[in-house]
This record gives C-alpha cells, structure tokens and sequence, in this order.
C-alpha cells in the first residue's frame, strides 16, 4: 500500500481558478486517516489504548514476557488463517470453510496410517495437512470460478461437507499425534519465541510481499476493485479466482499444523468457527468487504487486538459473555469507520 | 419551442457555494428557471453542474447563497423535502429497482394503499394513464422493469415524477443512453411537460440537442455561473463554447490522412456472430484505417466489439495478420494486440480507487514484472511518459483514476493499450461523459494513433462522431450490416434513411 494522500479532486480541473482554498488541520487529519497508514496508525492507537487497559486492570500478569507470547501464540492459528481471508476478500470473494477445512487436515494429517509414515520422515504431516487444504480450496474456486456459484454458497457448502468429511475419517474419534520429529518442531523455540510465533510472522511477510509487490497481488486487486474491467483488460479472472481459494486453503492447511503441534491431537472439531474470526480480523483490520482494498499489516493487527482483548478478560477473570458482546461492538465500530472513510474518499464532485 | 408567459421565476438561486473537504465545487452560481421553459444547463465535466442539481434536489445543503421557489425562500432538507415542493430529478444513473413492475416503480416511496395493503388494480390503472401521457401508453404496467430498455427505464423514471404533483423536472444528460429515434421520442415528453407548464432543467453535453429543445441556457464554468438565461435562439455556438471553455474550439474533427495504397489488412473479421444478436458479418480493417460501426443503440454495435475481442462467445473467425484468434478468450485476444476501451469506462474499464500508473499497466503489468516481482518504479516512470505524450496533465501517475474527468478517463484507456503495444484497437463510445473541449482532444489523438499505423473500429451512438472520424463506414441494424460507404460519400441523414428501411424489412 502506497501512503500518499490524495489530493482534492478539483485541483487540477479548474486551472487559474485563483488562490488555492485554506485548509484547515481537520481536513489534513481526515485526509490522513483515510489513507492506508492513517487507518493502520489508528489500529496501532486501539492496541495501544488495549494494552494500557489491559496493564492497568491485571498489571504484571498482563505485561510479562510470558503472557504476551501466550497471546502472539494463540493468535497465531487464526492469525495464518487470516492472511488467506484476506487475499479472497480484497479479490472480491468470501471463504466460510477455511475453519471446518482446517479441521480436515487436522484429521487427514493425524490418521494413523499417516502418522506410521511419518515416523520415518516428520514433514510427511506438514505436506499433507497443506496438500489437504490446497484440494479443498481447489475445490472450493473451481466450484466458484467457473460453475458460478456465489462464494458465499459455495464456501458454505464446503463448511458443512469438510466438517462432515472430517467426522467421517475420524470416526469422531480425537487422534494423538505422537511423531516426535514433528513434535519437537511444532513446540519448538528460537530465540525464545515458539516456532508458532515464527511461522504466523513468515506467513505475514510472505502475504505482505505477495499482495504489495508481485503480480499476484496486482491481479488480485484488480479482480476486487473491478472485476469487469480486470476481465476486459485481459487478466484471466476465473484461474486467479481459483488461485485465490487455493491459497485460502493452503492457509488452512499450514493452521491445521499449527493447531496439531499446540494441542497434541488432530480431530475434526479443530477450528470450529474460526471462519469468523478471521472474517471479523479482516475487516476491522481495514480491507473493505467488497474487495478492491485491504491491508496485509491491517489483518495482523486485528488479529492481536482481538486476542488481546480476550486475554484482558481471560486475566480479570471476567466471562466470555461479555467478551462477545466486546467483539461484536469492536467490529460494528471499526466498519462504521471504515464507510465513513471510503464515502469520503471516493465522493466525487463538480 | 413554445414560448412561455414570462412572468415570476418558479426557481432562482442566488450566490450558490458549496465546498468539500477544503474543495470549493460551487463558488457562486445563479440560475432562475421560469415555469414552463426548458433550461439548459451548459459546463464541462467538473464545472459543478452536479453538484448544482444535488443542492436542487436536497441531496447537499449550500454553505452560501439563498433558493426562492415560487417567491419564498426556502431550505431544502432532503429529497423529500425537494419532492414535496414540486422538484423531481432523474439521475443519469436511473434509479428503478429492477425487480419491481413499472407500477411499482412509478409508486415507490407513495404506495396507493389503504391500512399497508397495496392496491394494485388503481395503481396499475393509474399507472397506465401515466405513461399514456408520456406517448407509452403500450407498455404494460405490471412488466417487470428490469427488462426494460435503458430508453423506457427513463420513462418509467419520469412517469414516477409526473405522479406527484411537480412543477419542475430535472434531467441529467437524458439523453446519453438514448440513440437518435428515442432522443426524438424524449423530446416530445419534454415538450408535453411543457406544454402543461411544467420547467424541465436539461443538461446534456451535446449542443445539437440544446439547440432543438432548449429555450434559455446557463453556463457553469469552475463553480461559477458564466452566464445566466441566453436565449438559445440568438447564442451563437462559438459564443457558447467559449464561455464553457474559456477557449476557441473551431474544427472538432481532425481531417482524415490517406490510406496507403499497399497497407497491411491487420484486422479480418469472416462471418462473425453471435447467437440471437447479430447476423454473420465479415469485414477488415487496414493499418492505419478507422472504420466505424453506424447503428441505433440496441442493433449489436458492442456486441460485435465483444465479440471480436473474445469478451462474448462467438462463431467465425477474427484473424490479427492472418493469424486466427481463439474464440472466446480475452487474453488471447490481447496477446495477440487486440486493445477495447469499453462502452462503460468507470465499471468496465477503471479501477477507480487504483492510481493511474496502475490503470494504465492494467493489462502489461505483468511485462514489468520479472518472475512475478513487480517493477514498479518502471511502471510509473513508463506511464508518465506515455500520459505526457497524450497531453493528460497534470501527468501523475499516482492519482486516483476516478478523480479524473471523462475526457482524461478516455486518455487512460487509450495510454493502456497504447503502453501494451496495440495493433488493434476497439473504441466503443470514445466521447460518452467526455466534454465539448476535451472531444476534440480525443479525436486528433485516435487520428494520430491511426496514423501510426493502428487499425481502429469505432462504435458511437452519435452518428455524426462515426462520420466525422471513419474513414468507413458499416451501417448496422437489427444485427446485420447494411451497407458498407466510404465516411466522405454518405450524411447522418443518410445513414438514419438506411436503419430505417433496414428495420422496417
């Protein structure tokens, strides 16, 4: 995201029209916190204002070393999903089964059969909980792209069979994922920040280099901002369609590795509702709904705020009944703000 | 023109201003509009006509200046507050709910019900009557709009004005979706308003039709009104396009260059068409040539644009230098240097939140890119250069393309396809939205580009544009080609007399 500020519409069609019009500091900030800065800079005040509450009601057992890497950790599951989520809603789309596929790969990776296998070489696990996730995305744009069917639909329907799928393979049974290689690596440290912190922080960097500065990116921008005019230009819409559900479930697959690695098991309640969680990330993180617009480093700090603030209420030992009502009264919030912007931004005149 | 009682102005606005976020898009304009009249409003894209109609209709409140209706002043609130004191306007953008019938449509906001149920027999009678009144009688109110013309969504829109009691009509650019015989038909609904003392505010960019139905015109230029109540009959058209200008304009079209002899035939079309549109139809376009597609809206003119580029499925052959394209695929079509600036710039070309530079490497980004890693910086520097030679100024290319005017709009398309190497280029509607002074820009610049040796095809609405810019022209009507003349041996009459008959067989 380039952080330019746009200059005012009319600047340049009146020519000569006499002295340039004051401007007064709140059109400057307006202007500002419309840009993409402006509105990550105000997230970054959000988890700023977080945090002190959050030092002032449960102090050191808020503050510790520890504890933040508690919450980095936690958010990191979610927190790869939602870098998927994005790239599918900037291009436009929606996915409701990254969670029941994450539960999936979950179950795939963690039959015995393929736990035997990977005794002999760990990463075993990784590739197919990946190769999992990767099919169902594939399934999923195909489905999409070129039957027609509303994402929303689509991915819904994909909620409800991956999940069954998942319960089936399983036999409803929670499966205990034993290989120790891959143990060793998914519980692991470097520099004293768990191997989960690093993975949710590679595949931040990844997608932020994807979307601002490859092809990829520009295409997928281009299929959200207009999808008619990407079509025209001659981007072939319906392959990068699917790429973008693909990606999703690659997502998918590499939390379902994560998950596995944390909680030890693979079952096919893993990541129940974590759809949502990484739809609500997105949006408050900034990237519009209807695709076009969004933000790699926005999603990441939705994330944390989210997690932040469960961890706030998890520490004053308040009930999740509140939390949600939080949640839900942060995310209403941070799309109030986000309209008013764009009707700002995108208002034309004259 | 009927000439109305000149008595007390229905309207006048006084010393208008309106500014946004620091933009003042409204500096002081006056306009008085008396009843029964037609009032033109004449100014480029950007002057503030726009802005104008939404203070008109409630849309926007003035910071400054005063509105008298009928010798009152009054605020205007809301729309509501607009339709309640007799003011309609029909957007250029229609607003019918496609789902709805044409009853419902004409009702929308003022349901003929009693206790929350709809009565629709009065409201379909009524509607009936309505659009009677418009010359429609023969359009069924129970029809579903969404299946409507562009031409009878606009009836539609007026007859759901009519149903109130209103006193003055504003129309914006009505006629832009119209092709010549509806223009004709809208100008007689204009006129049965009149007649029964109704003010119709009319903005169109075409002067032509101003001329025909107009009775006064305003001109707004940046913000200000340059001149308030010409006389449409003794304002010379020089006259009006310097005040909405600032500048002289004298010939539009540039002069046509010889066709080489020899020249290359680069673009062959062999019996084209598309199911339940067009007929088969074959013709070719050599470098350097400009052939236009001459036809009333709703003949398949874009149709044919889209489907040689791929963009609609299609049977026959488009061959680029001989070499055939795949049918149906938009890449194919532009790999092989095929370029269409569509109908629809802002939904089907643009990305309007996008910068420029991002815009114009829409379809060769991926040429500046090295195993997918984006170059950006030779990006801006290479469409800066290219918006330079088109003379878009200011040339930055990190603008935000929907801040642009219509006229630089175009010239974004144009940079596009000239930056991906064009041999081939698809013009469908080149000056629609785009303003008197900036027309001639675009002309010489298709001229210049067909001089370079590109082959173009151009699909315009206004007959004179294709005559004035082909070199040949294909009169098309109900899907099939008519006739194929040189632009030099046939006149807009002409060309209407051939869609006539042709329809008529």
């Amino acid at each position: 995201m380039s952080e330019q500020v746009t200059p005012p519409a009319e600047a340049s069609i009146h020519p000569g029209a006499g002295v340039p019009e004051k401007k007064g500091f709140t059109d400057y900030a307006r202007a500002f916190l419309g840009s993409a800065a402006g509105r990550n800079i105000g997230l970054v005040i959000a988890l700023i204002v977080l945090i002190i509450i959050g030092t002032a009601t449960a102090g050191d057992r808020f503050t510790s070393f520890d504890n933040i890497l508690t919450v980095i950790r936690l958010a990191s599951v979610t927190g790869v999903i939602s870098i998927g989520m994005t790239f599918v809603i900037i291009g436009g789309g929606i996915d409701l089964s990254v969670g029941s596929v994450l539960g999936l790969s979950s179950v795939v990776a963690s039959l015995s059969m393929v736990q035997v296998a990977a005794e002999v070489w760990w990463p075993l696990i990784i590739i197919v909980a990946i190769a999992v996730g990767a099919f169902a995305g594939l399934v999923n744009g195909v489905v999409i792209a070129y039957g027609n069917v509303v994402a929303f639909m689509a991915t819904l329907a994909m909620l409800l069979a991956a999940r069954g799928l998942a319960e089936i393979f399983s036999n409803r049974t929670t499966q205990i994922v034993s290989v120790k290689g891959f143990l060793d690596f998914s519980r692991g440290n470097i520099a004293g920040v768990p191997n989960l912190i690093w993975i949710f922080l590679a595949v931040a960097i990844a997608g932020w280099i994807l979307l601002n500065r490859t092809t990829f990116g520009r295409r997928t921008v281009a299929l959200g901002g207009n999808r008619e005019a990407a079509r025209l230009a001659g981007i072939n819409v319906k392959r990068h369609t699917v790429y973008l559900y693909v990606l999703a479930g690659v997502t998918s697959g590499i939390a379902a590795v994560m998950l596995m690695g944390r909680t030890n098991v693979g079952t096919s309640t893993h990541g129940t509702l974590y759809e949502l969680d990484a739809i609500a990330a997105v949006v408050v993180g900034g990237t519009l709904l209807i695709g076009g617009r969004g933000s790699i480093v926005g999603t990441v700090l939705g994330i944390l705020i989210f997690n932040v603030l469960i961890n706030i209420f998890t520490q004053n030992n308040l009930n999740t009944s509140v939390q949600a009502v939080t949640k839900g009264a942060i995310i209403v919030g941070a799309v109030l703000l986000q309209q008013r912007f764009a009707a700002r931004s995108s208002r034309s005149s004259g | 023109m009927i000439k109305v009682d000149h008595g007390t102005p229905l309207l006048e606005v006084r010393g208008a201003k309106k500014a946004f976020a620091g933009v003042q898009a409204l500096k002081g304009v006056d306009i008085s509009i008396l009843p029964g009249e037609v009032h033109c409003v004449l100014g480029q894209n950007g002057a503030g006509k726009s802005t104008l109609i939404k203070i008109l209709s409630g849309a926007y409140t003035p910071d400054e200046g005063e509105i008298v209706w009928q010798g009152e002043t009054v605020t205007i609130s809301g729309p509501t507050a607009s339709l309640d004191l007799g003011i309609a306007t029909m957007y250029q953008e229609l607003d019918v709910v496609d789902g709805l019938s044409i009853a419902e449509n004409i009702f929308l906001g003022h349901e003929l019900a009693t206790g929350g149920i709809i009565n629709a027999r009065t409201a379909n009678k009524r509607a009936k009557e309505l659009l009677k009144r418009l010359g429609h009688g023969d359009l069924n109110p129970a029809r579903e709009v969404g299946s409507l013309s562009p031409a009878n969504k606009q009836i539609v829109s007026m007859a759901r004005a009519l149903s109130r009691d209103i006193k003055l009509i504003i129309m914006d650019e009505p006629s832009a979706v119209l092709d010549s015989e509806e223009v004709k038909n809208l100008f007689r609904v204009v006129e049965e308003l009149t007649r029964s003392g109704i003010a119709v505010v009319y903005i169109s960019h075409r002067l032509a039709e101003i001329r025909e139905i107009g009775d006064r015109i305003t001109v707004i230029k940046d913000g200000r009104s340059m001149a308030n109540g010409l006389d449409v009959q003794t304002t010379s058209t020089p006259d009006l396009i310097k005040l909405m200008t600032g500048r002289e304009v004298i010939n539009v079209f540039p002069p046509a260059t010889a066709i080489a002899t020899d020249a290359a035939e680069v673009l062959t079309v062999t019996d084209l068409s598309v199911k339940n549109v067009f007929a088969p139809l074959s013709f070719s376009v050599k470098a350097g040539e400009i052939v236009g597609l001459a036809g009333l809206v709703g003949s398949g003119r874009s149709e044919i644009l889209e489907a040689i580029y791929g963009a609609l499925k299609r049977t026959g052959t488009v061959e680029v230098h001989g070499k055939p394209l795949r049918s149906g695929s938009v890449p194919d079509a532009v790999a092989s240097g095929i370029g269409l600036s569509p109908e629809e710039r802002k939904s089907q070309g643009l990305l309007l939140e996008e910068p420029i530079y991002r815009n114009v490497t829409l379809s060769s980004f991926a040429r500046f890119a090295k195993l997918g890693w984006l170059n950006e910086r030779l990006e801006r520097t290479t469409s800066r250069a290219q918006l330079e030679s088109l003379e878009l100024r200011p040339a930055d290319p990190d603008r935000a393309a929907g801040l642009l005017s219509g006229g630089n709009q175009q010239k974004v398309m144009l940079a596009r396809w000239l930056v991906h190497g064009t041999r081939v280029l698809l013009l469908d509607e080149p000056t629609r939205g785009v303003d008197v002074g900036a027309r001639a820009d675009i002309y010489s610049l298709i001229r210049e580009l067909a001089a370079a040796g590109t082959a173009i095809v151009v699909v315009s609405s206004e007959i004179e544009e294709v005559l004035g810019l082909a070199d040949r022209v294909l009169v098309v009507a109900d899907g099939e080609v008519l006739q194929t003349v040189k632009a030099s041996e046939i006149d807009e009459p002409g060309v209407l007399d051939l869609v006539m008959k042709g329809s008529a067989a």
